[in-house]
């Protein structure tokens, strides 16, 4: 129960001070933040299987793409509405998480990794494939105009900005309390010692799906905001290089906590701005910090904090 | 005393690979005794354990459990039916502090009163103090009781124990037979151990076990003086 309180507590300062950053922040970080945030949640999806349950995917992408695509078709080919579009999108993923969790879950450590890889990639081609509805590669453009939500037009910055955030918010709360919960508890056991989770008379396999499919909504709930915000769906962000994007978040930010997804994102994402700055070979400075944060915070940044400084970091 | 029956098994066998490790056994245990299961090294103790709790999947037989059939339950669901299992190699949750580690086995059961139920399975193995310890941090002896402790607090009707003593010291080995004789009439318990001590004096009823099969069941009087039970001993490095 305090810890319950606690959590929430530390979270609302969060969000606080993120929506006061919009006042104090320049345009173009703004513009960056918005899009940090939305990539932090699909983050916070990916850490909620990665983190907390101990299941390493390589396939997440095709969740976010789910959400996204869930969004764009039922927006662009249905004319459905922004809200009836996230609707779709969210269900969408959860009905690709619930099909691929079932299956997925029938392996387990590499072979699960080379399995949602494998999905993914289908996911992926099968968006070519479809191309006459999906526009394939080049994807397509979700019109400015459909961009309303109950009233307001995402397409500005500033509403695009608090939109985010509030996307943000709901999901870091809906973490929090996952994490303080018995169920959340039960998928540290999993992740710490399955077979003794087991013999405690846990439904391992139960647990783990279930965590699968709440990691891929939360994921699809990105992918679907990320089409509604920036407008634009694109094949892009279903190949591989969008579910290794989490996993480096996650691991830079501090797995199995709440925060260090965000905090992850943001690091990579100006640790990349800020070197390709600097010189062309910007990846190559981006993969010299990584690696030296392997190397002295192993546990990211979230997970040294709270190994030093603050032992009650969720 | 015409107790009922908590626990059966008919012709219960685990063959691995050419191996027979348990073979054909057949094994009754009424409720609120409480049962040493002995035998060398090798004799299918574990395997035989690891069938009933559902860890390890039977080849062929049947399993009874509070007046139904469980062989085709799985582990977690056979546990949630009462029973509680404690591993030959402790099995805790390492990275996870002490109050957590019983916390986790309380709230399976149900979530209410769980902090007064983990400080009272606390107590009864002496460790109210290091709730707050992380578990790896804690002497092999103490991770055993903690094990114990994560066992009691669901408050089983049959708890299976394999080997607990193992590692512990003379006092707490003491304070274990005293909490085990604590726990009879309310829980049954079918305990495996080598240290025949903790046997004579805890146990009100021993099944020997040798080669995967039943060489003996009796009183302790009955074991000790039984020629096949010393032979079989005498026959290995373990007494
Ligand atoms: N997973 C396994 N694969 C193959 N053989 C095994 C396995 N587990 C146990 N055994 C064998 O089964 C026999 C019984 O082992 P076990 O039940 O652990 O004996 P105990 O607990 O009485 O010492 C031993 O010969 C052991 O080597
Ligand atoms: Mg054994």
């Amino acid at each position: 129960m305090i810890e319950q309180i606690r959590t929430s507590l530390f979270h609302l300062l969060l969000i606080a001070a993120l929506a006061g950053l919009y006042f104090i922040l320049p345009e173009y970080h703004s513009g960056v933040l918005a899009r940090v945030m939305v990539l932090a949640v699909y983050a916070m999806g990916y850490n909620l299987l990665f983190g907390y349950t101990g299941l390493l995917s390589l396939g997440h992408a095709l969740f976010f793409a789910a959400g996204m695509y869930g969004l764009g078709m039922a927006m662009q080919h249905l004319d459905l509405s922004s809200s009836l579009g996230i609707l779709a999108g969210l269900i969408t993923a959860l009905i690709v998480s619930a099909v691929i969790g079932f299956l997925a879950l029938r392996t387990s450590g590499v072979a699960f990794m080379i399995v949602t890889l494998m999905f993914a990639q289908a996911g992926y081609l099968t968006i070519l494939w479809a191309g006459e509805y999906t526009r394939g590669d080049e994807g397509f453009v979700i019109q400015q105009s459909q961009r309303v939500l109950s009233g307001i037009d995402l397409s500005d910055a500033g509403n695009r900005y608090f939109a985010a955030l509030v996307l943000f918010a709901i999901c870091l709360f809906i973490i929090g309390w996952i994490v303080c919960s018995g169920f959340g508890k039960t998928l540290v056991a999993i992740r710490e010692n399955e077979e003794r989770a087991r013999m405690l008379g846990y439904n391992v396999q139960r647990h783990k799906w279930l965590a699968v499919i709440a990691s891929g909504v939360i994921s699809g709930a990105a992918g679907a905001a990320y089409a509604l915000l920036f407008g634009y769906v694109g094949a892009t962000f279903a190949t591989v290089q969008y579910s290794i994007f989490p996993l480096l978040y996650v691991l830079l930010g501090g797995a199995g906590t709440t925060i260090g997804p965000l905090i992850g994102t943001v690091f990579m994402f100006y640790l990349i701005d800020f070197s390709s700055e600097l010189t062309n070979a910007y990846l190559l400075v981006a993969g010299v910090a990584l690696i030296l944060l392997t190397l002295f915070a192993p546990q990211g940044l979230a997970g040294e904090l709270r190994k030093r400084v603050m032992p009650w970091l969720p | 005393m015409a107790a009922v029956t908590l626990l059966s098994t008919k012709g219960l066998t685990k063959q691995y690979a050419g191996l027979t490790a348990v073979s054909n056994v057949d094994f009754e245990l009424p409720a609120g005794q409480i049962r040493a299961l002995i035998g060398p090294n090798g004799a299918g103790k574990s395997t035989f354990v690891g069938m009933l709790s559902g860890r390890i999947e039977s080849t062929s037989g049947t399993v009874r459990f509070d007046n139904r059939d469980i062989t085709t339950l799985p582990a977690h669901r056979r546990i949630a039916a009462g029973m509680a299992y404690t591993f030959q190699i402790t099995s805790i949750f390492s990275a996870l502090s002490v109050h957590e580690n019983v916390a986790l086995a309380a709230r399976r059961a149900s979530s209410r009163a769980v902090n007064r139920r983990v400080t009272d399975a606390l107590d009864r193995v002496n460790m109210t103090d290091r709730q707050k310890h992380i578990a790896s941090d804690l002497s092999y002896g103490h991770q055993r009781l903690l094990e114990i402790a994560m066992g009691l607090v669901q408050q089983p009707k049959l708890f299976i124990l394999d080997e607990p003593t193992q590692g512990l010291s003379t006092s707490e080995i003491e304070s274990f037979i005293q909490l085990i004789k604590s726990l009879a009439g309310d829980t049954t318990i079918l305990l495996i151990e080598h240290n025949m001590d903790v046997v004579m004096a805890a146990a009100d009823y021993i099944t020997v076990l040798n080669f995967g099969e039943v060489l003996a069941e009796g009183t302790v009087e009955e074991i000790r003086n039984n020629q096949e039970v010393q032979r079989a001993y005498l026959g290995t490095s373990h007494a």
